[in-house]
C-alpha cells in the first residue's frame, strides 16, 4: 500500500520539486514576485507621497494588504502565465503529454508551486510590513479565501494567455496587464482617486476585488465587502473555465 | 478493453500497426491511406521529403492526433483512448524541444525518471549519450547536437518498447551522430521496437532495418534498404560525362538505347555485365571523352528515392509504385 501510493505520488513531488526550482532559478520572475511588492511597500511607507484612502493614518496600514493582493496577482498571473507560456511555446508540455505523469499530476504541481510561493510572499511580505508599523486585524482568518479565489482568478487569466498567445506576446502582455492592474487595483493608489468612470471600471476587475478584499480582511472594523467578494468569485470561476476550454498544449 | 483478436492476424501482434491511416488538415491531406506494421526488435525509417507526412503518423502513433480515418495500434492500445496505460511503455522524442530551457541534463533526466516505475540510471544514461562534460549547463546552452542527444536519452529513460524517434540525427555533428546510430542499434538488442523518421537517404541506411518511403502521405516503397536498391528497373549503366555525347552513336555502339537524363548524366538501358560496361567506357576512351562518374548494377538508395519521390525529369520515366 505504502509503496503504491509512494510510486503514485513521486511524478508529483518531482515535478513540484522541478516547478519550484525553476520559479526560483528565474531571476526575473523573484523581481516580479517579490522584489518590486517589497520595494513598494518599503519606499511608499517611508516616504509618504502617495494619496491615503479617508481615514488611514500611516501609508503602510493602506499599503500592506494591497502589496499582499499584488504578490497573489504577479505569481499567479505573471509567473505562472509566463513560465506556462514558454513550456509550451518549447513544446515541454507537449512532450509530458507523452510521459505517465499525465495533465493532473502536471497542473496539481503548478497549483502546488504557486500556492508555495505564495505562502512565502505572505510571510515575508508581512513581515516587512509588521517591521514598518503595520497591525492587522480585522477577520484575518478570511485571507485565505481570498488568497484562493485570487489565485483561481488570476492563474486563469495567465494561462487563458499562455494557452494561446506566443511565448513571446503572452511574456508582454502578462507584463503589461500586471502594471495596468497595479494602478487600477487599488494597491498603491487608492481607487478613488482615480476618474469616476475608470474607478467604476477597475472595481470590476479582479485586482481592485482581491485587494479590497484583503484590506477588508486584515483591517479591523471594516464593513464586509460583498460587491468585491462577488467579483472576486465571478473571476475565480470564469477565468479558469476560459482558459481551460481554450488552451492548447502545443 | 483490448480489443477482439482479429482471425487474420499472425500469432504475434505487431508493436505499431497502422491501417488505413488518412490524416487531413483543413483542405491538405497529410496521410493518405498509409498501412504498415512495424515488430518488437525491429528498426524502421519513415523516409520521405519534408512535408510527406512523416511527423503526422508518427504523432498520430503517440496519441497527439487523431486519425481523420484508418486505424492505429501501438502494443494493441488505441494511442487516444489508451494515453494512460500506454505512456509508460512508450519513448518520444519530438523534432525539436520538449525540456525545460533552464534545466540541466542531469536534472531533466532524473525528472523524467521519476515519471517511470523502472527507468534506467540517468547518470549511466547521462553518460550513454556523452553528456557527462555538460552535467552543469542548462539545456538553452547546449549546441543542437547535444540537445539532440539530451532528447533521445529522455525518450529511453524509461525503457520503452516502443520508441519513436523524429529525425534523431537532423542537424547533428559527425561524432553526435555516430553515438545517436549505435544507441539506435542498441534497442534493436533490447527488443525495443522503434519507429524513426528521416530525410536524409543515407541515415535510413545506415540505422534501419526497413525503409518505408512516403511521399504526399502515401507509401511508394517498402522494405530493406537492400531490397529496395535492387527493386529498380532491372539493369542500367549510369554514367557522368560532358553534356551533349552523341547518345545515337553510343547506343548503337552498345546496343541499346541511351538517354541524357539530365545535362551530363547518362543513362545505358542495358544489363550491367563486364562487357557492357567495357563497351561502354571503350566507346567513351575511342571518342576521347571524359568519365567524371560510373555507376553499373546497384542502384544507390537516393536512386530509388529520387524516383520514387522526385519532381519527374524528363523524359519522365513512370514513377513505378514499387511495392516490394
Amino acid at each position: 500500500m505504502t509503496t503504491t501510493l509512494a510510486t503514485r505520488t513521486r511524478p508529483y513531488a518531482a515535478q513540484v520539486r522541478a516547478e519550484l526550482t525553476l520559479s526560483l532559478r528565474q531571476g526575473e520572475q523573484l523581481l516580479v514576485s517579490v522584489g518590486i511588492p517589497l520595494l513598494l511597500l518599503t519606499f511608499f511607507s517611508l516616504v509618504d507621497v502617495l494619496p491615503k484612502p479617508a481615514g488611514v493614518e500611516q501609508p503602510v496600514d493602506f499599503l500592506a494588504p494591497g502589496i499582499l493582493a499584488l504578490a497573489i496577482m504577479s505569481t499567479a498571473m505573471v509567473s505562472l502565465g509566463i513560465g506556462t507560456g514558454f513550456e509550451r511555446q518549447y513544446k515541454v508540455l507537449k512532450r509530458l503529454g507523452s510521459t505517465p505523469l499525465g495533465r493532473p499530476r502536471l497542473i496539481a504541481a503548478k497549483i502546488t508551486m504557486v500556492l508555495a510561493i505564495e505562502a512565502a510572499q505572505v510571510v515575508v511580505i508581512s513581515a516587512v510590513a509588521v517591521a514598518l508599523g503595520w497591525r492587522p486585524g480585522g477577520p484575518i482568518l478570511l485571507v485565505a479565501p481570498a488568497v484562493v479565489f485570487g489565485t483561481a482568478a488570476f492563474a486563469g487569466i495567465g494561462l487563458l494567455l499562455a494557452g494561446t498567445l506566443k511565448g513571446t506576446v503572452n511574456l508582454a502582455l502578462c507584463n503589461g496587464l500586471y502594471l495596468v492592474l497595479l494602478l487600477l487595483g487599488g494597491m498603491i493608489i487608492p481607487l478613488e482617486q482615480l476618474p469616476t468612470g475608470i474607478e467604476a471600471l477597475a472595481k470590476l476587475l479582479p485586482a481592485a476585488a482581491l485587494a479590497q478584499v484583503m484590506d477588508a480582511s486584515v483591517t479591523g472594523g471594516s464593513a464586509f465587502p460583498a460587491f468585491a467578494w462577488a467579483v472576486l468569485v465571478v473571476w475565480a470561476i470564469s477565468a479558469p473555465i476560459a482558459a481551460a476550454a481554450s488552451f492548447r498544449w502545443e | 478493453m483490448s480489443p477482439a483478436p482479429d482471425p487474420r492476424e499472425p500469432e504475434e501482434t505487431p508493436a505499431i500497426e497502422v491501417a488505413h491511416l488518412t490524416i487531413r488538415y483543413a483542405e491538405v491531406i497529410a496521410v493518405d491511406s498509409l498501412s504498415f506494421h512495424v515488430r518488437a526488435g525491429e528498426i524502421v525509417a519513415l523516409l520521405g521529403p519534408n512535408g510527406a507526412g512523416k511527423t503526422s503518423t508518427v504523432e498520430t502513433l503517440e496519441g497527439y492526433r487523431p486519425p481523420t480515418a484508418g486505424r492505429v495500434r501501438v502494443l494493441g492500445l488505441d494511442p487516444r483512448r489508451d494515453h494512460a496505460r500506454l505512456t509508460p511503455r512508450i519513448g518520444v522524442m519530438l523534432q525539436s524541444g520538449g525540456v525545460y530551457t533552464a534545466m540541466r541534463p542531469p536534472e531533466v533526466l532524473r525528472l523524467f525518471a521519476s515519471y517511470y516505475d523502472h527507468p534506467r540510471d540517468p547518470d549511466e544514461l547521462l553518460e550513454r549519450v556523452g553528456l557527462t562534460e555538460q552535467r552543469s549547463t542548462s539545456w538553452r546552452h547546449l549546441s543542437g547536437g547535444e540537445q539532440q542527444r539530451l532528447s533521445l536519452a529522455l525518450a529511453l529513460i524509461g525503457r520503452p518498447a516502443v520508441a519513436f524517434l523524429d529525425e534523431p540525427t537532423a542537424g547533428i555533428d559527425p561524432a553526435g551522430r555516430q553515438t545517436i546510430r549505435s544507441i539506435v542499434a542498441s534497442l534493436r538488442d533490447d527488443g525495443v521496437c522503434t519507429l524513426l523518421t528521416t530525410h536524409d537517404l543515407e541515415e535510413a541506411e545506415r540505422l534501419a532495418d526497413r525503409v518505408l518511403i512516403i511521399d504526399q502521405g502515401r507509401l511508394v516503397a517498402a522494405g530493406a534498404p537492400a531490397e529496395l536498391r535492387k527493386a529498380g528497373p532491372a539493369g542500367e549503366i549510369r554514367f557522368g560525362g560532358p553534356p551533349g555525347i552523341d547518345v545515337g552513336s553510343l547506343g548503337h555502339a552498345v546496343g541499346s538505347t541511351t538517354e541524357e537524363v539530365e545535362p551530363g548524366e547518362y543513362v545505358v538501358k542495358v544489363a550491367p555485365t563486364p562487357a557492357a560496361v567495357a563497351a561502354v567506357t571503350g566507346w567513351l576512351a575511342e571518342h576521347d571523352l571524359p568519365l567524371s562518374d560510373l555507376r553499373a548494377g546497384r542502384q544507390s538508395l537516393e536512386d530509388v528515392f529520387l524516383r520514387m519521390t522526385g519532381p519527374e525529369h524528363d523524359p519522365p520515366p513512370k514513377p513505378e509504385r514499387s511495392r516490394r
